[in-house]
């Protein structure tokens, strides 16, 4: 009973978060109602057993995409009126599009594919289980190559990024003004014996 | 008790609203990253379920390594969009279609 | 086959072709970085080192050593195994003595030959991977480290030849030489595919064990309609790639158009290693080409007609590098009659002695050609020992030793295998194959000497313009060349000092490595003769008669000038001009292969190209559709994030009704 109790709100208040994600005027508000979401979801992962995955999810999302979301957005001067435009003409039909899935999702959830071989009601594993060694035994043995893949694709990743954001460039010219203010005559002038 | 279609249902309803809002913001690409957070977060839930009912462990390394890819998506997304602002100081979709067949 | 008595160190033997190799790659790759001066030094120091340790592993061996053995395994598909190993007796060491001598006598003389060429690293690091490509070639024990070596040899060859790229003819001549040498290594690769399939292995030792009792068996195959043994078979086609690499008669026309080459090239490569692959590929075959008297006959006739038609060729020849380059090729008609009378030993004597004196000849002619301002034709030289002391010297050294006189090098080899000949009775191969080669002795001394006085004594014919610069070689030019006219002096006689001469030991001294019939042994019959004294008193000092008065004829006609040799011309012109044309073979390649080839290219390009691919195809039918289909499709690419995240939804849709469906 309390199970259902605790699922029903968090379910309940990731989607409501998930809806402010969406409609939120200001984008300030949507990263906010996001990792609101992202906390919900996160008890959601406690609850079916996954604690090592919720942990990682406070962590790496709250703690570093969702802060590194509002470090773009207070470093960008962004005019939230013209980025609102067009989001009345385009309600019907996006509503519409994610209604019609919404329905069909719910329709497959329930209708029995999904449930072959599924325990009926989920029991817990004891307390003597321990996720995170679960995962660490086998996300280092028989996932080991995925797992260096992904620090491949991390470390891609981080070089992009930097590449993509460095301002120094050989072909662009910018002022150096500690440069200027260094110069002396010595360095343009030069006494030419006539 | 909790059943695995209900978490599959809150999969699906968070996943709807990641679509609707790709639709909705049309402008805003910030909020465009955000909604496929969300559609991410839908599948991870979905995937965590499943590794619970199943009883079987892949699913949530299949989280693991989706997590990474989305970081690094976000990272490499808000580097392109940072640049992409300096020169338009802009972060409009519409103006990014300078790419098109 | 032959008990190892004592091993000899795997890591020393791997580090003989590994230096070369490290010094190539570094030169190769790090040359920009490395400039001129540091990249000969790792070059010539890296051959210099796999020279000392050949030398040292040659006085193991000397003493009783040898390896046989595999290393690593490079391909392994079921049953067909290719190992990577090393098979190291008398025969291997005295190959590897000679090519790491030669080659490091050749780096030392680039420094001073290629100084300034723009492309002198990348020279350096070709000839250094080209050393290390003919250790592997003598070094392995089977047949596919053979092939590689081979192979790759063919290809330095190639890239040296082609060296400057931006000549025209030195591109045609690469090709050309990279074109025939395919001919041959299609028999070659036949051959060793034939090997494997009938014997299951391709490391020699196996493949010798099994051969007697192969041979017994008399197992045979059709070919073209033909019934053949499958041992002449194998021996045929293999000796088809020996034909292509040492230039053998049809397949010769490739070795003088590599002349285009720099000259340590020609020296190195077209004279003392990689055209004598050949040569030693059925020496060390020779427990197959033993149990073929057709095979043998074939390299006995093949060589005869090379050693006597080139030597023609080399008599009228202009070019100081062309009538070097047709000596060669006559030098390897030599030593194939050599193996083909199953004088094998007499012939890799011949092998190494002619490596000395003959890369001493182009390094020679290289020192007249760098003093001359690139100027190769003789007919413009005269009178330069004037000018060039030490080339003088140590060319009429190498000259004497190509000659035949004692006590240098040539004279010993030549003189032995002349006299196999003699007393080996093969019918009327063998018959051809003496009087080719006694032949070829007169008139290899009257063109080498011929060449020699045109080009140092005759009378004054220099240009004015280029006489201003004619000067004797710098030291890393003329040092090479000392310590190659010793090789030209004393290889010979070293060589017979261990053994190679003296018949009896002869046979003992390859033991192990060379395998002879007893019944065909020339060298044993060649010792019963002496012993008997039924050897004629021509056999014996005819060769040498014929020598000096060829030397005699061309002093007479050349020492001095004389109207003799134009008069001679005009009044047999027909014969002047067949011999000039070199018996006309290019023409003739050019009708039978040359001209149908572009004929067929024509028709290829006109009818399927042009009027089928280009008009039929592309501007009639699929590329154009596909075009305009493309052209309506890329409108579905709107470039707009949201159309594509609409069709994802739509395919996401349709995922599920079907799946819901099914259910």
């Amino acid at each position: 009973m309390l199970e259902s109790a605790f699922f029903y709100m968090f379910g309940g208040l990731a989607v409501l978060a998930a809806m402010g994600v969406v409609l939120a005027r200001n984008t300030m508000h949507s990263v906010m109602f996001l990792i609101f979401c992202f906390f919900n979801a996160s008890g959601l992962f406690f609850m079916l057993d996954a604690e090592f995955l919720g942990v990682i999810l406070i962590l790496v999302y709250v703690g570093a995409v969702m802060v590194l979301f509002m470090f773009v957005i207070m470093m960008l001067e962004i005019n939230t009126a013209v980025l609102r435009e067009g989001f009345t003409r385009y309600l019907p039909i996006g509503a519409l599009v994610a209604g019609v899935l919404l329905i069909e999702f719910i329709a497959a959830a329930h209708s029995g594919i999904f449930t072959d071989g599924v325990r009926a009601t989920a029991e817990h594993l004891g307390r003597d289980v321990n996720n995170t060694v679960e995962i660490g035994k086998i996300l280092y043995t028989k996932y080991l190559l995925g797992f260096e893949i992904a620090a491949l694709v991390l470390l891609a990743a981080l070089v992009g990024a930097i590449v993509l954001t460095i301002r120094s460039r050989k072909d662009a010219k910018y002022q150096n003004i500690s440069a200027q203010v260094r110069v002396r005559k010595e360095d343009r002038l030069r006494k030419v014996r006539m | 008790m909790v059943e695995l279609s209900d978490y599959l249902t809150v999969g699906a309803a968070l996943f709807s609203l990641g679509v609707i809002g790709l639709f909705l913001n049309r402008k805003n690409v910030i909020t465009i990253l955000m909604c496929i957070e969300l559609m991410l977060l839908a599948v991870n839930l979905n995937l965590v379920a499943f590794s619970h009912y199943l009883n079987d462990l892949a699913g949530q390394i299949f989280v693991f390594f989706v997590l990474t890819v989305a970081a690094s998506e976000v990272a490499v997304g808000l580097a392109i969009l940072v640049a992409f602002y300096r020169t338009r100081r802009s972060i409009e979709v519409e103006d990014i279609n300078t790419l098109q067949g | 086959m032959h008990e190892t008595a004592m091993s000899l160190n795997t890591t020393e033997l791997l580090a003989i072709p590994a230096l070369p190799l490290l010094a190539a790659l570094l030169a190769g790759l790090f040359g920009w970085a490395l400039k001129e001066k540091l990249t000969h030094w790792i070059c010539c120091l890296g051959t210099i080192g796999a020279a000392i340790l050949s030398i040292d592993v040659f006085v193991q061996v000397q003493h009783g050593a040898s390896f046989h053995g595999n290393l690593w395994t490079w391909m392994l598909s079921d049953k067909f195994i290719v190992p990577v190993g090393m098979m190291i007796d008398r025969l291997t060491v005295i190959m590897m003595v000679t090519v790491t001598i030669v080659s490091a006598c050749v780096h030392v003389y680039t420094i001073g030959y290629m100084h300034g060429d723009p492309g002198y690293t990348r020279f350096f690091s070709y000839i250094s991977a080209f050393t290390f490509s003919m250790l592997v070639l003598v070094m392995g024990n089977n047949f596919f480290t053979l092939f590689f070596g081979w192979e790759a040899v063919g290809l330095f060859s190639y890239l040296l030849i082609g060296f400057w790229y931006k000549r025209e003819s030195a591109n045609f001549a690469a090709l050309k030489a990279f074109i025939v040498n395919r001919v041959g290594d299609f028999g070659f690769a036949i051959g060793i595919l034939a090997v494997w399939y009938y014997f299951g292995t391709v490391e020699y030792q196996a493949v010798f064990a099994q051969v007697p009792a192969f041979v017994a068996k008399h197992v045979s195959l059709h070919f073209l309609g033909w019934q053949i043994e499958a041992i002449t078979f194998m021996c045929l086609a293999l000796f088809v790639g020996a034909m292509g690499k040492s230039a053998q008669v049809p397949l010769h026309v490739w070795l003088p158009d590599s002349m285009e080459g720099p000259t340590p090239i020609s020296a190195l490569i077209h004279a003392a290693t990689m055209v004598t692959a050949g040569v030693f590929m059925v020496a060390r075959l020779s427990p197959m080409f033993e149990f073929s008297e057709t095979a043998l006959a074939t390299v006995t006739v093949v060589g005869a007609i090379t050693a006597w038609m080139c030597a023609t060729i080399g008599l009228v020849q202009n070019d100081i590098k062309r009538v070097i380059a047709y000596s060669t090729c006559s030098q390897l008609g030599y030593m194939f009659v050599a193996c083909g009378i199953s004088a094998y030993s007499a012939g890799v004597f011949h092998l190494m002695t002619h490596a000395y004196f003959k890369a001493l000849l182009f390094l020679a002619a290289g020192s007249v050609i760098h003093g001359m301002m690139a100027e190769q034709d003789i007919r413009i030289m005269g009178q330069l020992r004037r000018f060039m002391p030490i080339t003088y010297g140590t060319m009429l050294i190498g000259a004497l030793a190509l000659s035949g006189l004692p006590p240098f090098a040539g004279y010993w080899s030549k003189d032995l295998i002349i006299e196999a000949a003699a007393v080996r009775d093969m019918g009327w191969a063998s018959e051809l194959a003496y009087w080719s080669v006694l032949t070829g002795v007169f008139m290899t001394a009257f063109y080498t000497f011929r060449m020699f006085f045109l080009t140092f004594h005759n009378s004054d014919r220099v240009p004015a313009k280029i006489k201003a610069h004619v000067h004797e070689s710098p030291k890393v030019i003329t040092v090479p060349l000392l310590v190659l006219s010793i090789g030209a002096i004393g290889a010979g006689l070293w060589g017979v000092s261990i053994g190679l001469v003296d018949a009896e030991t002869m046979h003992g001294y390859f033991a192990g490595s060379i395998f002879v019939l007893d019944e065909h042994n020339p060298l044993l019959m060649l010792e019963e003769a002496e012993t008997n004294h039924t050897l004629g008193f021509f056999t014996h000092y005819g060769p040498l008669m014929l020598a000096l008065s060829g030397i005699a004829l061309a002093g007479y006609m050349y020492y001095r000038e004389s109207e003799m040799p134009k008069r001679l011309a005009a009044s047999f012109p027909r014969v002047h001009d067949f011999l000039l044309n070199k018996w006309y073979w290019d023409e003739l390649y050019a009708k039978i292969f040359v001209a149908p080839a572009r004929k067929l290219g024509t028709i290829l390009w006109q009818w399927f190209d042009l009027a089928m691919i280009d008009r039929g195809v592309i501007h009639g039918g699929i590329v154009d559709s596909i075009k305009a289909g493309a052209a309506r499709m890329r409108q579905l690419q709107t470039g707009m994030v949201y159309h594509y995240a609409f069709a994802m939804v739509i395919g996401v849709f349709g995922f599920l009704t079907y799946l819901l469906f099914k259910a």
